[in-house]
């Protein structure tokens, strides 16, 4: 191959080449193998995991079905666990007031807390990338407007937003996610055009600015790829925030209907029983609210320090 | 300016000036209302700078911080608009250029960028980074582009088959290979290179200058080289430009420059560059701090270091001046 | 000024390793020189020679997962490899001081100069705070930083690059070391700044027998200055002896390849002198001799690591094949 031949600089090269391959390919293996050194957030991760797949597979797996006002019955309320229910079946964890089995109404529980924590943060995302994105890249009068917009909508505390917005809004699944997303898209927006701001000044944006390609695909091709990384680590840990949030306001009658409750309302409705000795109620779905939210946590911790660009080379 | 010259340069600079305005809020504004005093700041980077560059030459463009070639180099890629004053290409001005007339004059002009860590898009693979460009201007069939970026590859001293790799996995002085693989993509006349070698180790440095003389010769292109490496702009330019605070000092042949420099600034600045056959040097330098551009001095900015100064350098800004065949030299000592 | 025929700085077979999950990165990888009183050493190197943990070492700053694996530094007679942490502590800023390639390593961005100057004298000495503050305001004199009053009470960022790299060399001379290690102090300044500095140290070493090892990748540097030269590649000193004979008289053919790779060694218009290839990993060194696959003048022999030889003079060098003393060219005038 004469070309190899002519630049002797490609030969020496050929020679570190098992040395350049060796290490991970793309950047997401190598992001891979950076995350699974710590343990314990690979533990977390399969909880999480293992709770998804939990939520997912609620029909098929909960013993019955919480929601079904045909089904559940008053007979059946305050049972202890391991007693059997009217239908024959054994309730693992106790039933609550409405003779709800624990069990399954913990997995429902846990199929709203998170389809909703997560999909109202998936949609803040979305909406907080666009906003500040744009607001990064226009730069001038408009980032301005944008921005105090965002401070305005920050200076609110979230609980007070949502209250308010789930009042007017009235109950169920859709005005929850709603109303989280109200309250979640001003953070997403103003980290990423934090990142923004200094991604817009590296070079490989000035040479994209130098190859005459559109502004649009600088933005979207160029700009939003490399600002993506903090995005993760805020929408994990918004997520575990989102989560926490619906349990508050279901826990304060607010959300989700007391038919459909979710892991906030079923804490709630076993207060009153807690000094009567009847706390299954209560601290069960307390206690999977916590494994939940710790799991994220444990993940986005890791995710924070492995996409930190200050600990890479 | 005589008008058959103008048809032969290829690009030419023409009273070219650049600000950076920070301005204030409206906190600030409200502050300075009420007397305080903040007054908006202002950074001339560029000052009324004028050149004419020709087919096939090599310019070296030198100075120290703050002097404002890499803002001037950036203005005529067409990274940042100039202030005041115009780019001509080939005669003529990029910016009345509309549509597809103006998209082609701006792909002849491109730049090679300083850091080879920041000047690659970390997340796309080589074959994209080079490739991108010029499918989306129809320089090349989408189906033709794996070949075509191939080619440049080769020219540009890369193996090919590490096109789907990420920057990451390459050298310092592969990386600069890609960015220069990635201008040259789009088939460009005149390249500005902002410090190109800079960043790099000596031996790598030497191999990259080696391909940009060798791309010269190939391909006919027009070089900017913009450096503080007086050695490398020694060696690889036809003329040399040397700028100081934004503003242009003296403009002369290289071997004339080196010779025999007329500029004090000039004179300094060839007098402090360590020399490796210069032994046991006694170090004698040039007073003073370089000012900041945000508050130049009035006058000839050189003033307050230069050990020639006058009355009339503090007071009025010396015109650049032609003082013989093809040199000139902005300084009061010349008339 | 004569000065005792003592070095300042002995260092013997040191080697400094880093034990990455990758490998071992053999760093520093036997390592010997010395300094002598109000000498100037020149550590040349590129990127991966080894040069900046060199220095490092000296001053006890390799941290994990790096390490001094073997070897001795003699200060003064002492050795500072086996040194505890606290008597490294009391010989750092007193007896030996470092000056880094970014001033932001030694400033810190949230105190003023004054206080940090007035504490990098109280750590080591019982003396006022006034007297200190005298001290400090004489030495920032003595690196040319004119109205030193007001810039003691200022903050770095107030300062340009040239001006911090000035104060942090000024904090280094504070408590007059016998020692100062410069990692590439003046390679992100301008010429004329450059100049300054230089003039600066040149004239300590002179008057007051401070040794310094000057930690560089610019050949052209080393020459106006140092007084010796050691040349590093991968980890091992290649070529070492008096900048003259070595500069003038290179017999290791990297050394040779990268003074012709310097711009001004060459024509105009004619291609560059090139070493071709790239400097190897440190996790992946060729077997035998590190410059092997570049060097022109390789043989068979080359498989094995040469040893360092003893030329006349002080000169020393590892290659099997050296340059004839001949053949290599003289410097031009």
């Amino acid at each position: 191959m004469t070309i190899i031949e002519n630049n002797p600089e490609l030969m020496a090269e050929d020679r570190n080449d098992e040395e350049n391959y060796e290490g991970a390919q793309t950047p997401l293996r190598r992001f891979l193998s950076d995350f699974c050194e710590a343990r314990l957030a690979v533990f977390g991760f399969f909880i999480i995991l293992v709770i998804a797949l939990v939520a997912i597979m609620a029909p098929f797996i909960a013993p019955t079905d919480p929601y079904n006002l045909a089904t559940v019955s008053i007979l059946d309320s305050r049972l202890e666990p391991g007693e059997a229910m009217m239908s024959g079946t054994i309730a693992y964890l106790g039933t609550d007031g409405a003779g709800r089995d624990m069990v399954s109404a913990m997995i429902y529980g846990l199929r709203i807390s998170l389809g909703v924590g997560i999909g109202s943060g998936i949609i803040a995302m979305l909406i907080g990338i666009s906003f500040g994105l744009l607001s990064a890249y226009a730069g001038g009068k408009i980032d301005s407007v944008f921005m105090r917009i965002v401070d305005i909508q920050l200076s609110f505390p979230a609980i007070l937003v949502a209250l308010v917005l789930l009042v007017t809004l009235g109950k169920g699944v859709d005005k929850t996610i709603i109303a989280l997303v109200v309250v979640q898209w001003a953070y997403y927006a103003r980290t990423i055009r934090g990142t923004a701001l200094v991604e817009r000044r590296r070079e490989y944006i000035e040479s994209a600015v130098c190859l005459g390609l559109s502004k649009n695909r600088i933005m979207f091709r160029h700009l939003l790829p490399n600002c993506l990384a903090p995005m993760i680590v805020v929408g994990t840990m918004q997520i575990a925030h989102a989560i926490s949030l619906e349990a508050t306001l279901s826990f304060l009658g607010l959300g989700m209907p007391q038919t459909e409750p979710s892991l906030g309302r079923l804490i709630s409705n076993g207060f009153e029983y807690i000094l009567s000795g009847k706390y299954w109620i209560s601290v069960y779905p307390g206690i999977a609210l916590l494994i939940t939210i710790v799991s994220i946590n444990l993940v986005g911790d890791r995710l924070r320090d492995v996409l930190n660009p200050r600990l890479q080379k | 300016m005589d008008p058959n010259a103008q048809k032969q340069s290829i690009v030419t600079i023409n009273q070219i000036s650049k600000r950076f305005v920070k301005s204030l809020d409206l906190a600030g504004r409200i502050a300075q209302r009420f007397g305080a005093d903040i007054r908006e700041e202002i950074v001339y980077a560029v000052d009324k700078v004028s050149l004419e560059i020709q087919d096939g030459e090599v310019v070296g463009l030198v100075g120290e911080s703050g002097c404002g070639k890499s803002t001037l180099g950036r203005v005529v890629a067409g990274v940042h608009e100039p202030s005041d004053g115009k780019v001509l290409f080939r005669g003529q001005e990029i910016d009345s250029l509309t549509g597809q007339d103006a998209q082609a004059a701006a792909l002849k002009i491109q730049m090679i960028f300083q850091d080879p860590m920041s000047s690659l898009n970390p997340r796309m693979r080589v074959q994209d980074i080079i490739g991108e460009a010029p499918v989306v201007h129809g320089v090349v069939d989408s189906k033709d582009i794996t070949n075509y970026v191939e080619e440049i590859m080769l020219r540009v001293g890369l193996d090919p088959s590490y096109a789907r790799r990420y920057p990451h996995q390459f050298s310092g002085g592969q990386r600069q290979r890609i960015g220069i693989a990635r201008a040259l993509a789009v088939q460009p006349d005149f390249l500005v290179c902002d410090e190109s070698v800079a960043a790099l180790d000596v031996s790598i440095q030497a191999q990259v200058l080696n391909l940009f003389m060798r791309l010269r010769e190939e391909l006919n292109l027009t070089y900017l080289f913009i450096s503080h490496d007086l050695g490398v702009v020694e060696h690889l330019s036809d003329r040399v430009v040397i700028m100081y605070l934004g503003r242009v000092v003296e403009i002369a042949p290289t071997s004339e420059l080196f010779a025999d420099p007329n500029h004090p600034y000039t004179q300094a600045l060839l007098a402090e560059v360590p020399r490796l056959e210069t032994r046991q040097r006694k170090f004698a330098p040039v007073k003073g701090e370089i000012p900041s551009p945000i508050d130049p001095p009035s006058g000839c900015h050189f003033h307050p270091r230069c050990p020639q100064a006058s009355a009339r350098c503090r007071e009025e800004i010396p015109v650049l001046r032609e003082i013989a065949q093809k040199r000139f030299s902005a300084c009061h000592l010349n008339s | 000024m004569s000065f005792s025929d003592s070095p300042t700085l002995e260092v013997k077979d040191l080697k400094t390793y880093f034990f990455t999950k990758g490998g071992i990165a053999r760093a520093v990888d036997g390592v010997s020189f010395s300094v002598g009183r109000g000498k100037v050493l020149g550590l040349v190197g590129e990127s991966g020679s080894g040069k900046t943990v060199t220095g490092f070492s000296i001053l006890g700053l390799v941290d994990e997962p790096g390490r001094v694996v073997s070897g001795e530094i003699l200060y003064r007679g002492e050795n500072l490899v086996s040194a505890s942490m606290g008597r490294m502590r009391e010989l750092r800023g007193l007896n030996i001081s470092m000056i880094f390639q970014d001033p932001m390593m030694t400033l810190n961005p949230v105190l003023r100069i004054d206080t940090q100057m007035i504490e990098a004298i109280q750590a080591h000495e019982k003396i006022s705070k006034d007297d200190a503050r005298q001290r400090a305001r004489d030495v920032l004199g003595q690196v040319g930083i004119a109205s030193p009053d007001e810039r003691l009470r200022a903050y770095p960022h107030q300062f340009s690059g040239g001006m911090r790299q000035r104060v942090a060399i000024a904090i280094a001379l504070l408590n007059k070391p016998d020692l100062i290690v410069a990692d590439e102090p003046t390679t992100a300044l301008d010429v004329t700044i450059q100049g300054q500095i230089l003039y600066e140290v040149q004239k300590l070493c002179s008057q007051t027998g401070t040794a310094l090892i000057w930690i560089t990748h610019d050949l052209s540097v080393v020459a106006g200055l140092a007084d010796d030269i050691c040349v590093m590649y991968a980890g091992r000193i290649v070529e070492q002896g008096s900048v003259n004979s070595v500069l003038d008289n290179p017999r290791h053919p990297y050394t040779h390849g990268l003074i012709s790779s310097v711009p001004s060694r060459n024509r105009r218009g004619v291609p560059l002198a090139q070493i071709p290839g790239m400097a190897p990993s440190l996790l992946k060194l060729p077997k035998g001799c590190s410059f092997g696959p570049r060097c022109p003048q390789v043989t068979a022999d080359c498989g094995i690591i040469p040893n360092i030889s003893m030329l006349d003079k002080g000169r020393q060098l590892r290659c099997h094949n050296p340059l004839d003393a001949l053949v290599s060219p003289k410097l031009k005038d």
